[in-house]
Protein backbone atom coordinates (compact mmCIF):
# COMPACT_ATOMS: atom_id res chain seq x y z
CA UNK A 1 0.00 0.00 0.00
CA UNK A 2 1.16 3.56 -0.55
CA UNK A 3 -0.04 6.91 0.64
CA UNK A 4 0.78 10.38 -0.45
CA UNK A 5 1.08 11.29 3.31
CA UNK A 6 1.36 9.10 6.57
CA UNK A 7 0.22 11.20 9.81
CA UNK A 8 2.03 9.55 13.10
CA UNK A 9 -0.11 10.33 16.25
CA UNK A 10 -4.04 11.21 16.38
CA UNK A 11 -3.78 14.46 18.66
CA UNK A 12 -5.16 17.57 17.88
CA UNK A 13 -1.44 17.99 15.95
CA UNK A 14 -2.10 14.98 13.78
CA UNK A 15 -5.73 15.51 13.19
CA UNK A 16 -5.33 19.19 11.65
CA UNK A 17 -2.36 17.83 9.80
CA UNK A 18 -4.43 15.22 8.37
CA UNK A 19 -7.47 17.12 7.53
CA UNK A 20 -5.35 19.58 5.60
CA UNK A 21 -3.38 17.39 3.42
CA UNK A 22 -6.35 15.41 2.53
CA UNK A 23 -8.50 18.51 1.71
CA UNK A 24 -5.14 19.54 -1.03
CA UNK A 25 -6.26 16.26 -2.62
CA UNK A 26 -3.61 13.91 -1.11
CA UNK A 27 -3.89 10.58 -0.07
CA UNK A 28 -3.50 10.22 3.91
CA UNK A 29 -2.92 7.68 6.73
CA UNK A 30 -3.34 8.71 9.97
CA UNK A 31 -2.06 6.08 12.35
CA UNK A 32 -2.91 6.47 16.08
CA UNK A 33 -1.85 3.51 18.84
CA UNK A 34 -4.04 4.26 20.90
CA UNK A 35 -8.38 3.08 20.22
CA UNK A 36 -9.43 6.70 20.11
CA UNK A 37 -8.74 9.32 18.25
CA UNK A 38 -7.99 13.01 20.57
CA UNK A 39 -4.38 12.37 22.11
CA UNK A 40 -4.13 13.71 25.58
CA UNK A 41 -7.04 16.60 24.52
CA UNK A 42 -9.42 13.06 25.84
CA UNK A 43 -8.44 13.36 29.17
CA UNK A 44 -8.23 16.97 29.50
CA UNK A 45 -11.67 17.47 30.98
CA UNK A 46 -11.28 20.87 32.17
CA UNK A 47 -12.42 23.38 29.87
CA UNK A 48 -10.33 26.47 28.80
CA UNK A 49 -9.28 24.63 25.19
CA UNK A 50 -9.90 26.57 21.84
CA UNK A 51 -10.21 30.50 23.11
CA UNK A 52 -8.05 31.70 19.97
CA UNK A 53 -9.93 29.42 17.51
CA UNK A 54 -13.15 29.52 18.26
CA UNK A 55 -13.77 31.86 20.74
CA UNK A 56 -15.47 29.46 23.22
CA UNK A 57 -13.96 28.00 26.45
CA UNK A 58 -14.54 23.98 25.11
CA UNK A 59 -13.05 21.41 27.15
CA UNK A 60 -10.27 19.05 25.82
CA UNK A 61 -13.22 16.41 24.38
CA UNK A 62 -15.10 18.97 22.67
CA UNK A 63 -12.22 20.06 21.18
CA UNK A 64 -10.40 17.48 19.60
CA UNK A 65 -14.26 16.58 18.64
CA UNK A 66 -14.72 19.43 16.45
CA UNK A 67 -11.75 18.17 14.42
CA UNK A 68 -12.66 14.14 14.38
CA UNK A 69 -16.16 15.13 12.62
CA UNK A 70 -14.47 17.28 10.18
CA UNK A 71 -11.86 14.22 9.74
CA UNK A 72 -15.03 11.71 9.14
CA UNK A 73 -16.06 14.50 6.11
CA UNK A 74 -12.48 13.80 5.05
CA UNK A 75 -11.06 10.50 2.72
CA UNK A 76 -8.53 10.01 5.55
CA UNK A 77 -7.47 6.33 6.25
CA UNK A 78 -7.54 6.06 9.90
CA UNK A 79 -5.56 2.76 12.06
CA UNK A 80 -6.32 2.62 15.01
CA UNK A 81 -4.43 0.69 17.75
CA UNK A 82 -1.45 1.11 15.81
CA UNK A 83 1.82 1.44 16.96
CA UNK A 84 4.86 2.53 14.47
CA UNK A 85 7.88 1.20 15.63
CA UNK A 86 9.55 1.77 12.99
CA UNK A 87 10.21 4.39 10.04
CA UNK A 88 12.86 4.41 6.85
CA UNK A 89 13.99 5.55 3.77
CA UNK A 90 12.92 4.20 0.62
CA UNK A 91 13.52 4.63 -3.13
CA UNK A 92 10.40 7.47 -3.29
CA UNK A 93 9.74 7.86 0.23
CA UNK A 94 9.46 6.19 3.62
CA UNK A 95 8.87 3.26 4.34
CA UNK A 96 7.30 2.64 8.18
CA UNK A 97 6.51 -0.44 9.87
CA UNK A 98 3.61 -0.35 12.61
CA UNK A 99 2.04 -3.04 14.89
CA UNK A 100 -1.68 -3.21 15.04
CA UNK A 101 -4.77 -6.07 15.55
CA UNK A 102 -3.87 -7.70 12.31
CA UNK A 103 -0.25 -7.74 13.52
CA UNK A 104 2.94 -6.65 11.69
CA UNK A 105 2.40 -3.95 8.82
CA UNK A 106 4.10 -2.06 6.35
CA UNK A 107 3.13 0.88 4.10
CA UNK A 108 4.83 3.38 1.64
CA UNK A 109 4.45 7.02 1.78
CA UNK A 110 6.15 10.06 0.17
CA UNK A 111 6.14 12.46 3.40
CA UNK A 112 5.37 11.90 7.02
CA UNK A 113 4.09 13.95 9.59
CA UNK A 114 5.51 13.87 12.93
CA UNK A 115 2.59 14.11 15.76
CA UNK A 116 3.27 11.97 18.16
CA UNK A 117 2.71 14.76 20.70
CA UNK A 118 5.41 14.78 23.95
CA UNK A 119 6.18 12.77 27.46
CA UNK A 120 6.06 13.33 30.54
CA UNK A 121 9.22 13.41 33.03
CA UNK A 122 8.83 10.93 35.85
CA UNK A 123 10.60 10.09 39.10
CA UNK A 124 13.50 9.07 37.58
CA UNK A 125 14.34 12.29 35.02
CA UNK A 126 14.40 14.14 38.20
CA UNK A 127 15.77 11.53 40.77
CA UNK A 128 13.57 11.49 43.43
CA UNK A 129 15.36 8.85 46.05
CA UNK A 130 13.53 6.42 48.04
CA UNK A 131 11.59 3.04 48.41
CA UNK A 132 9.75 1.74 45.48
CA UNK A 133 6.18 1.57 46.27
CA UNK A 134 2.78 2.32 44.45
CA UNK A 135 1.14 5.57 44.61
CA UNK A 136 3.72 7.76 42.54
CA UNK A 137 1.95 8.71 39.15
CA UNK A 138 2.91 11.46 36.51
CA UNK A 139 -0.08 14.03 36.81
CA UNK A 140 -0.66 12.78 32.90
CA UNK A 141 -1.27 8.78 34.34
CA UNK A 142 -3.35 10.28 37.33
CA UNK A 143 -5.22 12.12 34.71
CA UNK A 144 -6.16 9.04 33.11
CA UNK A 145 -7.06 7.07 35.96
CA UNK A 146 -9.49 9.44 36.94
CA UNK A 147 -11.21 11.19 33.72
CA UNK A 148 -11.16 7.99 31.55
CA UNK A 149 -10.92 4.47 33.66
CA UNK A 150 -12.72 6.26 36.41
CA UNK A 151 -10.46 5.39 39.32
CA UNK A 152 -9.26 7.20 42.09
CA UNK A 153 -5.28 7.62 42.44
CA UNK A 154 -5.14 7.80 46.12
CA UNK A 155 -7.11 9.14 49.25
CA UNK A 156 -4.44 11.77 50.23
CA UNK A 157 -2.47 13.04 47.79
CA UNK A 158 0.68 15.80 46.99
CA UNK A 159 1.37 17.21 43.59
CA UNK A 160 4.89 18.36 42.90
CA UNK A 161 4.95 21.17 40.40
CA UNK A 162 3.14 24.22 39.96
CA UNK A 163 2.58 24.40 36.04
CA UNK A 164 -1.38 24.61 34.92
CA UNK A 165 -1.40 20.32 34.72
CA UNK A 166 -0.32 20.44 38.38
CA UNK A 167 -2.99 23.10 39.10
CA UNK A 168 -5.83 21.64 37.03
CA UNK A 169 -5.01 18.11 38.33
CA UNK A 170 -4.89 19.30 42.05
CA UNK A 171 -8.46 20.87 41.65
CA UNK A 172 -9.82 17.59 39.92
CA UNK A 173 -8.46 15.25 42.92
CA UNK A 174 -10.08 17.58 45.30
CA UNK A 175 -13.68 17.63 43.52
CA UNK A 176 -13.80 14.06 43.32
CA UNK A 177 -13.51 13.84 47.54
CA UNK A 178 -9.26 13.32 47.79
CA UNK A 179 -7.48 15.48 50.24
CA UNK A 180 -4.64 17.23 48.35
CA UNK A 181 -2.17 18.29 51.11
CA UNK A 182 -0.56 20.95 49.34
CA UNK A 183 1.46 21.47 45.86
CA UNK A 184 4.90 22.27 46.35
CA UNK A 185 7.33 23.47 43.83
CA UNK A 186 11.36 23.83 43.72
CA UNK A 187 10.89 27.40 41.86
CA UNK A 188 10.33 30.36 44.11
CA UNK A 189 7.46 31.43 41.79
CA UNK A 190 4.64 29.30 40.67
CA UNK A 191 4.70 28.48 37.31
CA UNK A 192 1.08 28.02 36.18
CA UNK A 193 -1.36 30.99 35.15
CA UNK A 194 -2.54 33.07 37.31
CA UNK A 195 -5.80 32.47 37.03
CA UNK A 196 -5.29 28.77 37.40
CA UNK A 197 -3.73 29.03 40.94
CA UNK A 198 -7.14 31.10 41.71
CA UNK A 199 -9.74 29.10 40.49
CA UNK A 200 -7.93 25.80 41.05
CA UNK A 201 -5.67 26.61 44.53
CA UNK A 202 -7.34 29.27 46.20
CA UNK A 203 -10.94 28.28 45.90
CA UNK A 204 -10.48 25.29 47.12
CA UNK A 205 -7.71 26.47 50.37
CA UNK A 206 -5.19 23.91 48.62
CA UNK A 207 -1.96 25.40 49.73
CA UNK A 208 1.06 26.33 47.74
CA UNK A 209 4.61 25.97 49.24
CA UNK A 210 7.30 27.45 46.44
CA UNK A 211 10.93 26.87 46.72
CA UNK A 212 10.39 23.30 48.30
CA UNK A 213 10.19 19.82 46.34
CA UNK A 214 10.25 16.16 47.26
CA UNK A 215 13.51 14.64 48.43
CA UNK A 216 12.59 11.33 49.15
CA UNK A 217 9.66 9.18 49.30
CA UNK A 218 8.77 6.17 51.91
CA UNK A 219 5.98 3.13 52.02
CA UNK A 220 7.11 -0.85 51.86
CA UNK A 221 4.06 -1.33 49.24
CA UNK A 222 2.02 1.75 48.75
CA UNK A 223 2.83 5.60 49.28
CA UNK A 224 3.05 6.23 53.39
CA UNK A 225 4.80 9.68 53.28
CA UNK A 226 7.39 12.05 51.94
CA UNK A 227 10.29 13.89 52.46
CA UNK A 228 10.08 18.03 51.37
CA UNK A 229 13.00 19.76 51.74
CA UNK A 230 13.48 23.92 50.93
CA UNK A 231 15.93 24.53 47.99
CA UNK A 232 18.02 27.18 47.64
CA UNK A 233 18.29 29.55 44.93
CA UNK A 234 19.57 27.25 42.13
CA UNK A 235 17.36 24.59 43.50
CA UNK A 236 19.65 22.29 45.55
CA UNK A 237 17.95 21.04 48.89
CA UNK A 238 18.55 22.70 52.07
CA UNK A 239 20.28 20.29 54.40
CA UNK A 240 18.40 20.49 57.82
CA UNK A 241 15.09 21.46 56.59
CA UNK A 242 13.45 18.13 56.05
CA UNK A 243 9.95 18.12 56.79
CA UNK A 244 7.70 14.59 56.29
CA UNK A 245 4.30 15.15 54.80
CA UNK A 246 2.09 11.83 54.93
CA UNK A 247 0.07 10.95 51.73
CA UNK A 248 -0.75 7.91 49.79
CA UNK A 249 -0.78 9.19 46.50
CA UNK A 250 2.43 11.67 44.96
CA UNK A 251 1.51 13.40 41.58
CA UNK A 252 4.68 14.78 39.38
CA UNK A 253 3.17 17.40 37.00
CA UNK A 254 7.36 18.46 36.87
CA UNK A 255 7.25 19.41 32.81
CA UNK A 256 6.56 17.52 29.10
CA UNK A 257 9.24 16.27 26.81
CA UNK A 258 8.88 16.00 22.94
CA UNK A 259 8.18 12.25 21.56
CA UNK A 260 10.63 11.83 19.13
CA UNK A 261 11.58 7.93 19.05
CA UNK A 262 10.74 8.08 15.39
CA UNK A 263 12.79 10.97 14.29
CA UNK A 264 16.16 9.83 16.08
CA UNK A 265 15.27 6.70 13.88
CA UNK A 266 15.28 8.77 10.83
CA UNK A 267 18.47 10.65 12.17
CA UNK A 268 16.46 14.01 11.76
CA UNK A 269 18.60 16.39 13.94
CA UNK A 270 16.87 17.50 17.29
CA UNK A 271 17.04 20.96 18.68
CA UNK A 272 18.73 20.61 22.22
CA UNK A 273 16.55 23.25 23.27
CA UNK A 274 13.17 22.24 22.45
CA UNK A 275 14.19 18.91 22.19
CA UNK A 276 12.00 18.41 19.28
CA UNK A 277 13.11 18.89 15.56
CA UNK A 278 14.90 21.63 14.17
CA UNK A 279 12.25 22.60 11.11
CA UNK A 280 11.71 25.58 8.72
CA UNK A 281 8.32 28.09 8.65
CA UNK A 282 6.72 25.05 7.27
CA UNK A 283 7.54 22.45 9.91
CA UNK A 284 9.51 20.39 7.50
CA UNK A 285 13.03 19.07 9.45
CA UNK A 286 15.97 18.71 7.82
CA UNK A 287 15.21 15.52 6.49
CA UNK A 288 13.26 16.24 2.78
CA UNK A 289 9.70 15.16 3.38
CA UNK A 290 9.74 14.40 7.26
CA UNK A 291 7.62 16.85 9.46
CA UNK A 292 7.23 17.71 12.26
CA UNK A 293 4.01 19.62 14.63
CA UNK A 294 2.41 20.08 18.14
CA UNK A 295 3.95 19.22 21.15
CA UNK A 296 6.06 16.82 19.23
CA UNK A 297 7.63 19.79 18.10
CA UNK A 298 8.48 21.72 21.09
CA UNK A 299 6.06 22.12 23.80
CA UNK A 300 3.14 24.13 23.77
CA UNK A 301 1.13 25.80 26.36
CA UNK A 302 -2.17 26.31 24.45
CA UNK A 303 -4.01 23.42 21.97
CA UNK A 304 -4.81 26.46 19.60
CA UNK A 305 -0.97 26.82 18.20
CA UNK A 306 -0.79 22.71 18.19
CA UNK A 307 -3.89 23.14 15.20
CA UNK A 308 -2.26 25.84 13.48
CA UNK A 309 0.87 24.02 13.13
CA UNK A 310 -0.67 20.63 12.17
CA UNK A 311 -2.54 22.70 9.33
CA UNK A 312 1.12 24.18 8.39
CA UNK A 313 2.68 20.74 8.09
CA UNK A 314 -0.61 18.97 6.84
CA UNK A 315 -0.76 21.45 3.79
CA UNK A 316 3.23 21.97 3.60
CA UNK A 317 3.60 18.01 3.18
CA UNK A 318 1.53 18.18 0.02
CA UNK A 319 2.81 21.17 -1.78
CA UNK A 320 6.23 20.05 -1.11
CA UNK A 321 9.39 21.67 -3.04
CA UNK A 322 13.14 22.37 -3.42
CA UNK A 323 14.48 23.86 -0.68
CA UNK A 324 17.14 27.03 -0.05
CA UNK A 325 17.28 27.06 3.52
CA UNK A 326 18.75 29.46 5.92
CA UNK A 327 19.53 29.38 9.77
CA UNK A 328 17.89 31.58 12.46
CA UNK A 329 20.19 32.88 15.22
CA UNK A 330 19.01 33.81 18.61
CA UNK A 331 20.48 36.45 20.36
CA UNK A 332 19.66 38.09 24.43
CA UNK A 333 17.35 35.59 26.94
CA UNK A 334 15.35 33.36 24.51
CA UNK A 335 14.88 30.03 25.83
CA UNK A 336 14.35 28.98 22.27
CA UNK A 337 13.04 29.91 18.64
CA UNK A 338 10.67 28.29 16.17
CA UNK A 339 11.34 27.50 13.59
CA UNK A 340 14.95 27.46 13.34
CA UNK A 341 15.61 28.06 10.14
CA UNK A 342 13.77 29.49 6.83
CA UNK A 343 13.31 28.28 3.65
CA UNK A 344 13.89 31.38 1.10
CA UNK A 345 13.26 29.24 -2.06
CA UNK A 346 10.84 31.50 -4.09
CA UNK A 347 10.57 34.31 -1.59
CA UNK A 348 9.16 34.46 1.60
CA UNK A 349 6.52 36.69 3.04
CA UNK A 350 4.58 35.46 6.05
CA UNK A 351 6.57 33.95 9.21
CA UNK A 352 4.58 32.26 11.87
CA UNK A 353 7.33 32.48 15.04
CA UNK A 354 6.76 31.01 18.10
CA UNK A 355 9.38 31.91 21.36
CA UNK A 356 9.80 31.40 25.06
CA UNK A 357 12.20 34.08 27.20
CA UNK A 358 14.74 32.37 29.42
CA UNK A 359 13.81 33.65 32.18
CA UNK A 360 11.11 36.47 33.61
CA UNK A 361 11.39 39.66 31.99
CA UNK A 362 10.03 43.07 32.21
CA UNK A 363 10.04 45.71 29.06
CA UNK A 364 11.71 43.92 26.63
CA UNK A 365 11.70 44.62 23.24
CA UNK A 366 11.60 41.66 20.35
CA UNK A 367 13.52 42.21 17.08
CA UNK A 368 13.39 40.20 13.94
CA UNK A 369 16.35 40.64 11.40
CA UNK A 370 16.68 40.34 7.86
CA UNK A 371 20.78 41.01 7.17
CA UNK A 372 20.95 44.67 8.82
CA UNK A 373 17.18 45.60 8.27
CA UNK A 374 14.62 44.88 10.96
CA UNK A 375 12.19 43.18 9.62
CA UNK A 376 9.98 43.14 12.93
CA UNK A 377 9.99 44.54 16.40
CA UNK A 378 7.21 44.32 18.92
CA UNK A 379 7.94 45.48 22.84
CA UNK A 380 6.70 43.24 25.92
CA UNK A 381 5.79 44.77 29.19
CA UNK A 382 6.22 41.37 30.76
CA UNK A 383 7.57 37.81 29.83
CA UNK A 384 7.57 34.71 31.45
CA UNK A 385 9.09 31.29 30.60
CA UNK A 386 6.07 29.15 31.01
CA UNK A 387 3.70 31.24 28.24
CA UNK A 388 5.18 30.79 24.72
CA UNK A 389 4.11 33.88 22.90
CA UNK A 390 3.48 33.67 18.82
CA UNK A 391 4.88 36.62 16.29
CA UNK A 392 3.66 37.05 12.57
CA UNK A 393 6.58 38.42 10.74
CA UNK A 394 6.23 40.01 6.75
CA UNK A 395 9.33 39.67 5.46
CA UNK A 396 7.59 41.90 2.40
CA UNK A 397 9.83 44.27 2.57
CA UNK A 398 13.34 42.64 3.37
CA UNK A 399 15.54 43.14 0.48
CA UNK A 400 18.14 40.43 2.07
CA UNK A 401 16.52 36.93 2.61
CA UNK A 402 19.82 35.75 4.86
CA UNK A 403 21.24 36.26 8.38
CA UNK A 404 18.28 35.95 9.81
CA UNK A 405 18.07 36.81 13.47
CA UNK A 406 16.09 37.18 16.45
CA UNK A 407 17.12 39.06 19.49
CA UNK A 408 15.79 40.06 22.92
CA UNK A 409 16.85 43.46 24.18
CA UNK A 410 16.25 45.72 27.27
CA UNK A 411 13.81 48.45 25.97
CA UNK B 1 -9.42 44.48 48.09
CA UNK B 2 -7.03 42.84 45.51
CA UNK B 3 -8.64 39.62 43.38
CA UNK B 4 -7.57 38.15 39.91
CA UNK B 5 -9.86 37.73 37.08
CA UNK B 6 -10.09 34.35 36.00
CA UNK B 7 -12.41 34.97 32.71
CA UNK B 8 -9.60 34.90 30.48
CA UNK B 9 -6.19 33.38 30.56
CA UNK B 10 -5.12 37.10 30.64
CA UNK B 11 -5.62 36.68 34.86
CA UNK B 12 -5.61 40.70 35.16
CA UNK B 13 -4.93 41.96 38.57
CA UNK B 14 -8.36 43.79 39.70
CA UNK B 15 -8.25 46.01 42.95
CA UNK B 16 -11.67 46.27 44.02
CA UNK B 17 -13.06 48.89 46.82
CA UNK B 18 -16.37 49.17 47.64
CA UNK B 19 -18.05 52.81 48.79
CA UNK B 20 -21.24 53.91 49.81
CA UNK B 21 -22.89 50.47 48.68
CA UNK B 22 -20.88 51.10 45.09
CA UNK B 23 -18.34 48.76 44.10
CA UNK B 24 -15.72 50.32 41.98
CA UNK B 25 -13.25 47.87 39.98
CA UNK B 26 -9.85 49.12 37.90
CA UNK B 27 -6.68 47.23 37.02
CA UNK B 28 -9.34 44.96 34.38
CA UNK B 29 -7.98 45.20 30.82
CA UNK B 30 -11.92 44.75 29.68
CA UNK B 31 -15.03 44.81 30.73
CA UNK B 32 -15.67 41.43 31.57
CA UNK B 33 -13.44 42.30 34.48
CA UNK B 34 -15.62 44.33 35.99
CA UNK B 35 -18.48 41.94 36.11
CA UNK B 36 -16.37 39.16 37.41
CA UNK B 37 -15.40 41.25 40.42
CA UNK B 38 -18.92 42.59 41.17
CA UNK B 39 -20.09 38.93 40.79
CA UNK B 40 -17.14 37.66 43.07
CA UNK B 41 -18.06 39.90 45.82
CA UNK B 42 -21.93 39.60 45.74
CA UNK B 43 -22.61 35.66 44.75
CA UNK B 44 -19.02 34.21 43.29
CA UNK B 45 -20.09 31.36 40.57
CA UNK B 46 -17.72 29.00 38.44
CA UNK B 47 -18.46 27.04 35.69
CA UNK B 48 -17.16 23.16 36.65
CA UNK B 49 -16.48 20.34 35.11
CA UNK B 50 -16.43 16.69 35.53
CA UNK B 51 -17.62 13.17 35.31
CA UNK B 52 -20.30 10.67 35.28
CA UNK B 53 -19.87 6.91 35.68
CA UNK B 54 -21.20 4.62 32.83
CA UNK B 55 -22.31 0.98 32.18
CA UNK B 56 -21.28 1.60 28.00
CA UNK B 57 -18.36 -1.12 26.84
CA UNK B 58 -15.19 1.33 26.78
CA UNK B 59 -17.18 4.26 28.90
CA UNK B 60 -16.22 4.31 32.33
CA UNK B 61 -17.18 7.20 32.91
CA UNK B 62 -17.81 9.98 30.82
CA UNK B 63 -17.03 13.90 30.90
CA UNK B 64 -19.53 16.43 31.64
CA UNK B 65 -19.70 19.98 32.16
CA UNK B 66 -22.28 23.13 33.16
CA UNK B 67 -23.12 24.52 30.24
CA UNK B 68 -23.26 28.01 32.26
CA UNK B 69 -21.99 28.83 35.75
CA UNK B 70 -23.51 27.83 39.11
CA UNK B 71 -22.74 29.55 42.58
CA UNK B 72 -19.47 28.67 43.90
CA UNK B 73 -21.26 27.07 47.33
CA UNK B 74 -22.90 24.15 45.19
CA UNK B 75 -19.93 23.18 43.41
CA UNK B 76 -19.19 20.02 46.03
CA UNK B 77 -23.36 19.78 45.97
CA UNK B 78 -23.07 18.93 41.83
CA UNK B 79 -20.33 16.38 42.05
CA UNK B 80 -22.60 14.33 44.54
CA UNK B 81 -25.16 14.85 41.95
CA UNK B 82 -22.82 13.32 39.43
CA UNK B 83 -22.27 10.55 41.31
CA UNK B 84 -25.52 9.58 41.69
CA UNK B 85 -26.05 9.71 38.36
CA UNK B 86 -25.19 6.75 35.80
CA UNK B 87 -25.24 6.73 31.41
CA UNK B 88 -26.64 3.40 30.69
CA UNK B 89 -26.70 3.74 26.84
CA UNK B 90 -24.64 6.06 24.31
CA UNK B 91 -25.25 9.04 23.91
CA UNK B 92 -23.77 11.82 21.31
CA UNK B 93 -21.90 14.79 22.85
CA UNK B 94 -24.03 17.70 24.46
CA UNK B 95 -26.58 15.53 25.47
CA UNK B 96 -28.41 17.27 28.73
CA UNK B 97 -28.30 14.94 31.58
CA UNK B 98 -29.61 17.66 34.38
CA UNK B 99 -32.25 20.78 33.01
CA UNK B 100 -31.87 22.94 35.70
CA UNK B 101 -29.31 23.02 38.30
CA UNK B 102 -30.27 24.28 42.07
CA UNK B 103 -32.65 26.65 40.13
CA UNK B 104 -30.29 28.38 38.28
CA UNK B 105 -31.12 27.24 34.78
CA UNK B 106 -28.10 26.30 33.94
CA UNK B 107 -27.78 22.38 32.15
CA UNK B 108 -25.26 19.55 32.73
CA UNK B 109 -24.13 18.21 29.51
CA UNK B 110 -22.15 15.68 28.37
CA UNK B 111 -18.95 16.31 26.79
CA UNK B 112 -17.82 13.42 25.00
CA UNK B 113 -18.98 11.35 22.05
CA UNK B 114 -19.73 7.39 23.06
CA UNK B 115 -21.40 7.03 19.33
CA UNK B 116 -18.09 5.98 18.26
CA UNK B 117 -17.72 2.48 17.57
CA UNK B 118 -15.99 0.48 20.80
CA UNK B 119 -12.91 -1.82 19.95
C1 LIG C 1 -0.79 15.27 30.96
C2 LIG C 1 -0.97 16.42 30.03
C3 LIG C 1 -1.93 17.38 30.32
C4 LIG C 1 -2.12 18.48 29.48
N1 LIG C 1 -3.04 19.42 29.82
C5 LIG C 1 -3.23 20.48 28.99
C6 LIG C 1 -4.17 21.47 29.28
O1 LIG C 1 -4.81 21.40 30.32
N2 LIG C 1 -4.38 22.50 28.41
C7 LIG C 1 -3.65 22.61 27.26
O2 LIG C 1 -3.89 23.54 26.46
N3 LIG C 1 -2.72 21.68 26.98
C8 LIG C 1 -2.50 20.65 27.81
N4 LIG C 1 -1.54 19.74 27.54
C9 LIG C 1 -0.78 19.98 26.36
C10 LIG C 1 -1.43 19.16 25.27
O3 LIG C 1 -0.59 18.06 25.11
C11 LIG C 1 -1.52 19.92 23.97
O4 LIG C 1 -2.35 21.02 24.09
C12 LIG C 1 -2.02 19.03 22.81
O5 LIG C 1 -2.90 18.04 23.24
C13 LIG C 1 -0.87 18.42 22.10
O6 LIG C 1 -1.34 17.83 20.91
P1 LIG C 1 -0.47 16.83 20.06
O7 LIG C 1 -1.35 16.38 18.98
O8 LIG C 1 0.82 17.46 19.73
O9 LIG C 1 -0.12 15.64 21.07
P2 LIG C 1 -1.04 14.55 21.78
O10 LIG C 1 -2.37 15.07 22.11
O11 LIG C 1 -0.20 14.02 22.88
O12 LIG C 1 -1.22 13.42 20.66
C14 LIG C 1 -0.17 12.58 20.24
C15 LIG C 1 -0.77 11.28 19.76
O13 LIG C 1 0.23 10.50 19.11
C16 LIG C 1 0.06 9.14 19.44
N5 LIG C 1 1.36 8.47 19.23
C17 LIG C 1 2.55 8.78 19.81
N6 LIG C 1 3.54 7.96 19.36
C18 LIG C 1 2.95 7.12 18.47
C19 LIG C 1 3.44 6.04 17.65
N7 LIG C 1 4.73 5.68 17.65
N8 LIG C 1 2.56 5.39 16.82
C20 LIG C 1 1.25 5.76 16.80
N9 LIG C 1 0.75 6.77 17.55
C21 LIG C 1 1.57 7.44 18.37
C22 LIG C 1 -0.42 9.19 20.88
O14 LIG C 1 -1.12 8.03 21.25
C23 LIG C 1 -1.32 10.43 20.89
O15 LIG C 1 -2.67 10.12 20.63
C24 LIG C 1 -1.33 18.62 28.35
C25 LIG C 1 -0.35 17.65 28.05
C26 LIG C 1 -0.16 16.56 28.88
C27 LIG C 1 0.90 15.53 28.55
S1 LIG D 1 -10.39 41.69 32.91
FE1 LIG D 1 -10.86 41.04 30.82
S2 LIG D 1 -8.81 40.76 29.93
FE2 LIG D 1 -8.52 40.80 32.14
S3 LIG D 1 -8.59 38.63 32.77
FE3 LIG D 1 -10.67 39.48 32.99
S4 LIG D 1 -11.66 38.96 31.06
FE4 LIG D 1 -9.49 38.75 30.71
Amino acid sequence: MRYDVAVIGGGPAGLAAAIRASEQGASVLLIEREAKLGGILKQCIHDGFGVVRFGEKLSGPEYADRFVKKLRQTNVQVSLLSFVTRTEKCDDGYKLTYVCKEGLKQVECGGIVLATGCRERTRNGIGIHGDRCAGVYTAGAAQNLVNILGVMPGKKVVVLGSGDIGLIMARRLTLEGAKVVGVYEAKPVASGLTRNIHQCLNDFDIPLHLSSTVTRVFGTTRLEKVEISKVDERMRPIVGTEQIVECDCLVLAVGLIPENELARDLQVPLDPKTKGAIVDQNCQTLAEGIFACGNALHVNDLVDYVSESGETAGSAVVRRGKRKLRPVSTEGKLLYVVPQRIDVNGGIDKVVMYFRASEELTNQRLVVTAGDETVFSKVYAKLLPPEMERIVVNFDTAHTLDDFTVRLEDK
Amino acid sequence: MEMVCIVCPNGCRLTVTRQDGQIAVSGNKCKRGESFAVGELTHPTRSVTGSVRSTVKGYPVVSVKTDGEIPKDKIFDLMSLCRDLTITQPLPIGTVLVDDLFGTGVRLVTTRDMEEANE
